[in-house]
């Protein structure tokens, strides 16, 4: 049995208001996976990932991580497995310095206190974030902050990491030092995210979304050089497949 | 709102000042509140009428303040900021309470503004007493303090996420307010429905915004209990401390240090 694949199975969800979010997803993510999930504004990306860390139980269909189904009962289980990183920073960061905020989520895995000190270093350099530890997460930049809310799930070690729109606020540089962090976590990986380039570097496979409901699901390398399916799902190709060769050299470089 | 960011900016200014590691941020956060809560209670419980005896107790927050270089002026403006709250509560006093009592030349002065000013000394001591708490130990430490003490953990983490929970409210406050004086080309006041809407926003995307933060702590194995890795280890020090602080309070409070000391400066001109 593995921890690491994630199975959805005709997931449907209806926001409290009344606003249908997912109308029916499946999918199935085998261990060491990376997935990219696409889709226009209020697709429903948030929303299935939320799912997938046991934030939203799902009404209808099922959800499951490496055979446990994600129910209220499994909730510990899950969240040892899965690391979520959250689309606003802020919703993320509640503790006064961001070394404690990092040290949180190893602190309720009752650790010893040498080994949560361990972690928080290794999370907060992987991020590039050890000149910020001791500063108040609220008194940071939006890039500092989105490094921070990172740190706070690599130091939980988890088996699969789930990402929402990771790279948004990033500067170049600190962008391509996260890419290359999620090339060096080897286990599964979801991402959703509007940064197609990312997702073509990062993303062996691609699931776009489109009103709630999955439109497509294959290799990214197809999928994001597909012009049509790309505008009928409200998005566009990504900058290094619109042969720009600029472009297409500058990524290659990172 | 400009108002309540500095007030924000300086508590987490004094908060942070707490990390810093001197002398007096180092002393256990336990004893801390064990002398704070001495001080307080010593400050408090003198009659009404008291003005003289309080005003030694102003020794403990000068020296605290400079041992944990907690900048006067900051303070000071906490004082400022919260004395509207004493004012309020004693205002009466002078007008309801006209008895004579004391005469100096031909100048009375009523029990009322006696009573009066005693209300105001009590509270600047406490308000001070308080400060110097956050600024020598911190918010967090604090709360460790309390738990260490004894309080029931659920009433501490409330007291942390109430914290956190406050600059999460200016935040978004600050936000809305920028959002409307953008739109608003410079109109100061909002109408009325106008700002109901504001207040109705405020409310909702606090709230919001709370729950999501509950479920990044719930995302992170939070089951009601917060850890924290600092240890607490009481040292002599901290014993040094309290028995200080304990006699010295003590000594203030029934001793009537300003007379014996009074009485000394007579006996030493005679
Ligand atoms: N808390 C909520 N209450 C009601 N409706 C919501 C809530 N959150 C999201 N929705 C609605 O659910 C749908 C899906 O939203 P979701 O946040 O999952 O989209 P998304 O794909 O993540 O979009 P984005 O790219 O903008 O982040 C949208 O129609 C949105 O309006
Ligand atoms: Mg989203």
């Amino acid at each position: 049995m593995s921890h690491h694949i994630v199975e959805v199975k005709d997931l449907i969800y209806r926001y409290p208001d009344g606003t249908p979010a997912l109308a029916g997803v499946t999918f199935r993510i085998e261990h060491g996976e990376s997935v990219g999930i696409v889709g226009a504004n209020g697709a429903g990306k948030s929303t299935l990932l939320s799912h997938l860390s046991g934030c939203i139980i799902a009404q209808s269909g099922l959800v499951a991580i490496g055979e446990i189904p994600v129910t209220k009962k499994t909730l510990p289980d899950i969240r040892r497995a899965v690391g979520t990183i959250f689309q606003d920073p802020n919703d993320q960061l509640f503790m006064p310095t961001v070394e404690e905020d990092v040290a949180f989520g190893p602190l309720n895995m009752n650790l010893p206190a040498e080994e949560v000190e361990r972690r928080v270093a290794m999370a907060l350099s992987k991020v590039n974030a050890l000149h910020i530890r001791k500063r108040p997460p609220y008194r940071l930049s939006g890039g500092e902050k989105r490094a921070a809310a990172i740190a706070t799930a690599l130091s939980m070690s988890p088996d699969i990491l789930v990402l929402d729109e990771p790279t948004a606020a990033l500067d170049p540089r600190t962008r391509g030092l996260l890419i290359d962090l999620l090339h060096g976590f080897t286990h599964t990986k979801i991402i959703a995210s509007h940064d197609l380039d990312m997702i073509l570097d990062v993303c062996k496979r691609t699931i776009v979304m489109y009103k709630g409901a999955v439109m497509a699901d294959g290799a990214t390398e197809q999928i994001l050089a597909d012009i049509e399916l790309l505008h009928r799902s409200g998005l566009e190709l990504p900058m290094r497949m619109q042969s720009c060769p600029k472009c297409a050299g500058k990524d290659k470089e990172s | 709102m400009a108002m309540l960011n500095t007030v924000l900016g300086d508590i987490d200014a004094l908060d942070r000042l707490s990390s810093r590691g001197g002398i007096a941020n180092r002393i256990d956060p336990r004893a801390m509140l064990i002398a704070t809560a001495l001080f307080v209670l010593a400050v408090v419980s003198y009659p009404k009428y008291e003005i003289e005896n309080l005003l030694p107790f102003f020794v403990y927050p000068i020296i605290m303040i400079s041992l944990g270089a907690v900048p006067f002026g900051v303070v000071a403006r906490y004082l400022l900021i919260a004395s509207p709250f004493a004012v309020m509560v004693g205002i009466f006093n002078p007008l309801l309470d006209t008895r004579e009592m004391i005469v100096v030349g031909s100048i009375s002065i009523s029990s009322g503004w006696i009573s009066f000013i005693s209300i105001l000394l009590r509270f600047s001591l406490s308000v001070s007493g308080a400060l110097v708490l956050l600024a020598c130990t911190g918010y967090v430490r604090t709360c460790a303090g309390l738990a260490g003490l004894g309080a029931p953990r659920l009433l501490v983490t409330q007291f942390l996420l109430l914290y956190r929970f406050v600059f999460i409210l200016a935040d978004e406050a600050y936000r809305m307010a920028r959002a409307h004086s953008l739109r608003s080309r410079g109109a100061r006041n909002p109408g009325v429905s106008v700002f109901a809407s504001l207040a109705g926003h405020l409310l909702i995307r606090a709230y919001d915004r709370g729950l999501r933060l509950h479920q990044a702590m719930l995302a992170r194995g939070f089951d009601g209990t917060l850890r924290t890795n600092r240890e607490l280890r009481w040292k002599p020090v901290d014993t040094l401390f309290v028995v200080v602080c304990a006699s010295f309070f003590a000594a203030l409070r029934f001793g009537n240090v300003s007379r014996t000391l009074g009485e000394l400066v007579m006996e030493t001109q005679r």
